[in-house]
C-alpha cells in the first residue's frame, strides 16, 4: 500500500536525512522524499496499519530534523 | 515570503544594524562581549536550539551543531586571546542565515514558477441549468454530462463536441503553438483554451481520469524518481559532514600535538581558528539543494514544451540517449495512406480518380478511404451499379455504365488486361475502363513534414545511430529510410519481432550509450517498457501509450524528439556544472584554510556564495532555447 502525505522541510538535506529515518521506521517498506515538491511518499509493508506506523515515522522525522511537519 | 521567512529576514536586519551600531560604540570588556553576545543570540538562537535538540537526539555531526560549534569556539578564542574580535562567530551566523534565507525563498519561488507553467488545471466547468450556466467543480461533473466551454475558457473534461466549433490554443499541453480547430462529433481533451467559439461538449470521462489530471500527477510525481545523481549526492552528503569534522578534529587537536612532539611551538589558537572554518563549510547543502531543483526546473520546463519527462531518472537516461530506434507507422510517417500519383493512360487524371473513387465507394477499406478523400467531391452512389469484391485483387463495378475495374496486378491479369508495372513504391492500384487499360493510382503512407528534419536534429543533438523497424515491405522501408537518412532499417517485422530487434540493438551497443524507442504507443508497448527509454508521441488522450513509456511527446511531430534529448541534455549538463563547481570551491576553502591562507569570513563567503550561484544556475534549467 502506498500513501503520499504532505510535508513541510526547508532545507533539501533534511529531506533526504528524513528520507533515510523513514525508510528504517518498523512497518515501512519503501519511502521517497519529494523535496521540491514536499510530498512524502511511503509504501507500507502489507498489513502495516498506516496510521499507527506514521507516527513513528514522524518521531523519527523529528529527531533528524526538528522543524520539519508531516501532514497526517 | 513566507511568515518564517520574514521573521529571519527581520532578524538579519536587526543583526546587521545591531553589529553596525556596535562597531562606533566605544565599550569594552564585560559590556562589550555582552553587547555582541545579544547580536550572536539574535540571528543564531534557533540554530542553537536546532544544534541541543540534535545532541539530545545523538546526532552529533548535524550540521547546526557543527554550525553552533564554529561560530562559539570563535568567540572563545577572542575571549582566550582578550583580542576583543567577536564580529567574525557573528558575520558567520549572519552570512549563514543569508545564505539559508536565500535558498529557501529562491526554490519556493521557483516551485511557483514551474507550478504557472503547467497551470492547465482547470477551475470550473459550466453546466447548463433551466437556460443559465453554472460553474461547478470539474470533479463533480459525471460522465455524459453536457458542458459549455466559452471562448477563453479552458476545457476542464474530456468529450466530444456535441455543437459548436472552434479554435483550440492547446500549447499548454503540446508546446504547439498553432490553434487547432474542432467541429461537432471531434474528440476534444481538457487543458486546451477554446479561444473562439462556443462548444457544448458531452464529457466522456471523470475529471480523475481527464488528460489534465493525468498530465499533472505525472508530472509532480516525476522529481520523486530519483535519479543517480540525486543518489550520488546524498550518499557524498552522509560522507561529507563526518569527513570534514574529522579533519576538523585533527587539523585542531593532533596537529598541535604532533609540532609539540617534534619541539615547534604548538600554535594551538592558530590551529583550533583553522578547525573552527573548516566546520563553517561542512554542510553540503549548495550541492544538496540544486540538483533536485535542477530536475524539477528541468522536467517543469520540458513538460510546458510538450514533452512530458517521467522521473528524474528518465531524463538522465535520455541524455545519453546515442541509439534512437524508431517505428515508421504512425511515428516517422503519418500512418494514414494518401494518393502520392496518378499515373493515366489518355483519360484524364482527375477522370481516373473519378472513377477509382466511384467503383470502390461502397469499401471502408483504408485504401478506399484514400481514394474518395483524394477525389474530395460528394460521391453519388446512383452512378454505380454491380459492385463486386474480388478478394484480395480489387473491385469490378460499372460506373455510369461503363465496366471498371479496380485492382492489383491479379485483378488485370484474371481479366487478361495488359498492364505498366509502376516504379513507385507504395500500393498500386490498376485501373482498367470497358475492358481498356487506364492506368494506375500510387497509394502510400506519407511521411510527416518533420522527419527529415528531426532526423538532422536528432544527429546535431549527439545521436549516432538511428534505426527504423517497420513491417512494412523492404522496399518501401528502404526508400522511407533513404529519403530521411536513417542509418539502418529493419523491415517485414512482425509485431513481436521488434522486441527482439531491439533486444539485439541493446546487446551490442556501447556500454554507456543509451538506446531509445520512439512509438505511437498503439501497439509497440513490450518494445517502449523493453528499451532503455521509450518515448511514446502523439499521445493525447492515450492512457495505454502514457502508461507504458517513460517519456511521453504530446504532439506526435517527430521534432520534439530531439526537443526532448536536447532539453534533457541542457539539464543534466546543469547538474554537473553545479556539483563540479561546488566541489571545487568547497574542497579548495578547504585546501586554503588547511594552509591558514582563508579565515572564516572567506569560507562563509564561499560557501553562501557557492550555494547561491548553484541554485540561480539550477533555475536556468526551466528556460528551453528554440
Amino acid at each position: 500500500m502506498k500513501k503520499t502525505y504532505s510535508i513541510e522541510v526547508d532545507c533539501a538535506n533534511c529531506a533526504n536525512l528524513m528520507e533515510e529515518a523513514t525508510k528504517k521506521t518498523a512497518g515501512v517498506a519503501n519511502a521517497t522524499v519529494n523535496f521540491m515538491t514536499q510530498k512524502m511518499i511511503v509504501e507500507f509493508e502489507d498489513g502495516q496499519d498506516a496510521k499507527a506506523v506514521m507516527k513513528n515515522v514522524l518521531k523519527a522525522c523529528k529527531k533528524v530534523e526538528p522543524d520539519c511537519e508531516i501532514e497526517l | 515570503m513566507k511568515k518564517k521567512q520574514k521573521i529571519t529576514l527581520y532578524r538579519i536586519i536587526i543583526t546587521a544594524v545591531m553589529l553596525v551600531v556596535l562597531q562606533f560604540l566605544p565599550i569594552t570588556g564585560i559590556p562589550r562581549l555582552i553587547a555582541y553576545l545579544a547580536a550572536y543570540l539574535v540571528i543564531g538562537y534557533d540554530i542553537l536550539r536546532k544544534a541541543g535538540k540534535g545532541i539530545l537526539n545523538g546526532r552529533a555531526f548535524d550540521e547546526n551543531f557543527l554550525m553552533a560549534l564554529a561560530t562559539l569556539g570563535a568567540f572563545f578564542l577572542a575571549i582566550w586571546t582578550k583580542s576583543g574580535d567577536y564580529l567574525e562567530g557573528i558575520a558567520v551566523m549572519l552570512f549563514y542565515q543569508i545564505g539559508e534565507l536565500f535558498q529557501s525563498y529562491a526554490v519556493g519561488k521557483s516551485r511557483k514558477n514551474i507550478s504557472a507553467l503547467m497551470d492547465i488545471r482547470p477551475d470550473y466547468a459550466n453546466i447548463e441549468k433551466d437556460g443559465k450556466l453554472e460553474q461547478v467543480d470539474p470533479d463533480e461533473v459525471a460522465v455524459g454530462s453536457i458542458i459549455v466551454v466559452q471562448p477563453g475558457e479552458k476545457v476542464p473534461l474530456d468529450g466530444v463536441v456535441e455543437s459548436g466549433n472552434a479554435s483550440l490554443n492547446t500549447s499548454a499541453l503540446t508546446g504547439e503553438s498553432l490553434p487547432r480547430d474542432v467541429k461537432e462529433g471531434d474528440e476534444i481533451i481538457s487543458g486546451c483554451i477554446n479561444l473562439n467559439g462556443v462548444l457544448k461538449i458531452r464529457t466522456t470521462k471523470e475529471f480523475g481520469e481527464s488528460t489534465v489530471s493525468k498530465i499533472l500527477d505525472l508530472v509532480e510525481n516525476a522529481s520523486s524518481r530519483k535519479s543517480r545523481s540525486e543518489a550520488f549526492i546524498s550518499r557524498f552528503a552522509k560522507i561529507y559532514t563526518p569527513a570534514v569534522c574529522i579533519s576538523a578534529v585533527l587539523l585542531g587537536i593532533a596537529v598541535p600535538l604532533l609540532r609539540m612532539a617534534f619541539g615547534m611551538d604548538a600554535a594551538w589558537v592558530d590551529w583550533i581558528y583553522r578547525a573552527l572554518t573548516f566546520l563553517v563549510v561542512s554542510c553540503p547543502c549548495a550541492l544538496v539543494i540544486s540538483i533536485p531543483l535542477s530536475f524539477f526546473a528541468g522536467i517543469g520546463g520540458a513538460s510546458h514544451e510538450g514533452v512530458l519527462i517521467k522521473g528524474s531518472n528518465y531524463l538522465e537516461a535520455l541524455s545519453d540517449a546515442k541509439i534512437v530506434v524508431f517505428d515508421k507507422t504512425g511515428t516517422l510517417t503519418q500512418g494514414v495512406f494518401e494518393v502520392t500519383a496518378v499515373h493515366h493512360n489518355t483519360m484524364d487524371e482527375a477522370k481516373l480518380l473519378e472513377y477509382a473513387a466511384l467503383a470502390e465507394c461502397a469499401s471502408s477499406h483504408p485504401i478506399s478511404k484514400s481514394l474518395q478523400k483524394a477525389y474530395g467531391k460528394e460521391i453519388d452512389r446512383s452512378r454505380v451499379t454491380d459492385i463486386e469484391e474480388v478478394s484480395g485483387k480489387g473491385i469490378t463495378a460499372k460506373v455510369d455504365g461503363h465496366e471498371v475495374l479496380a485492382g492489383n496486378a491479379k485483378l488485370m491479369a484474371l481479366h487478361n488486361i495488359p498492364y505498366n508495372d509502376c516504379h513507385s513504391v507504395g500500393t498500386i492500384i490498376h485501373m482498367s475502363i470497358d475492358g481498356e487499360y487506364a492506368g494506375h493510382i500510387v497509394i502510400s503512407d506519407v511521411i510527416k513534414p518533420h522527419s527529415k528534419e528531426a532526423i538532422q536534429k536528432l544527429k546535431h543533438a549527439g545521436v549516432e545511430k538511428t534505426v527504423m523497424l517497420t513491417g512494412d515491405a523492404k522496399r518501401v522501408a528502404d526508400q522511407v529510410a533513404k529519403e530521411l537518412g536513417i542509418d539502418e532499417v529493419r523491415s517485414e517485422l512482425l509485431p513481436g519481432d521488434k522486441v527482439n530487434e531491439v533486444e539485439k540493438l541493446i546487446q551490442n551497443k556501447p556500454k554507456k550509450a543509451n538506446l531509445a524507442f520512439v512509438g505511437d504507443g498503439i501497439n509497440d508497448a513490450p518494445v517502449l517498457t523493453r528499451a532503455d527509454i521509450g518515448i511514446a508521441m502523439g499521445a493525447m488522450g492515450s492512457d495505454a501509450a502514457i502508461e507504458a513509456a517513460d517519456v511521453v511527446l504530446m504532439d506526435d511531430d517527430p521534432m520534439q524528439i530531439a526537443k526532448a534529448i536536447k532539453i534533457s541534455r541542457k539539464c543534466i549538463g546543469i547538474v554537473k556544472q553545479n556539483i563540479v563547481f561546488s566541489l571545487i570551491v568547497k574542497f579548495g576553502c578547504l585546501a586554503l584554510t588547511a594552509f591558514g591562507l582563508a579565515n572564516m569570513w572567506a569560507a562563509i563567503f564561499a560557501d553562501v556564495g557557492v550555494m547561491i550561484i548553484a541554485v540561480l544556475n539550477a533555475i536556468r534549467a526551466l528556460k528551453y532555447k528554440k
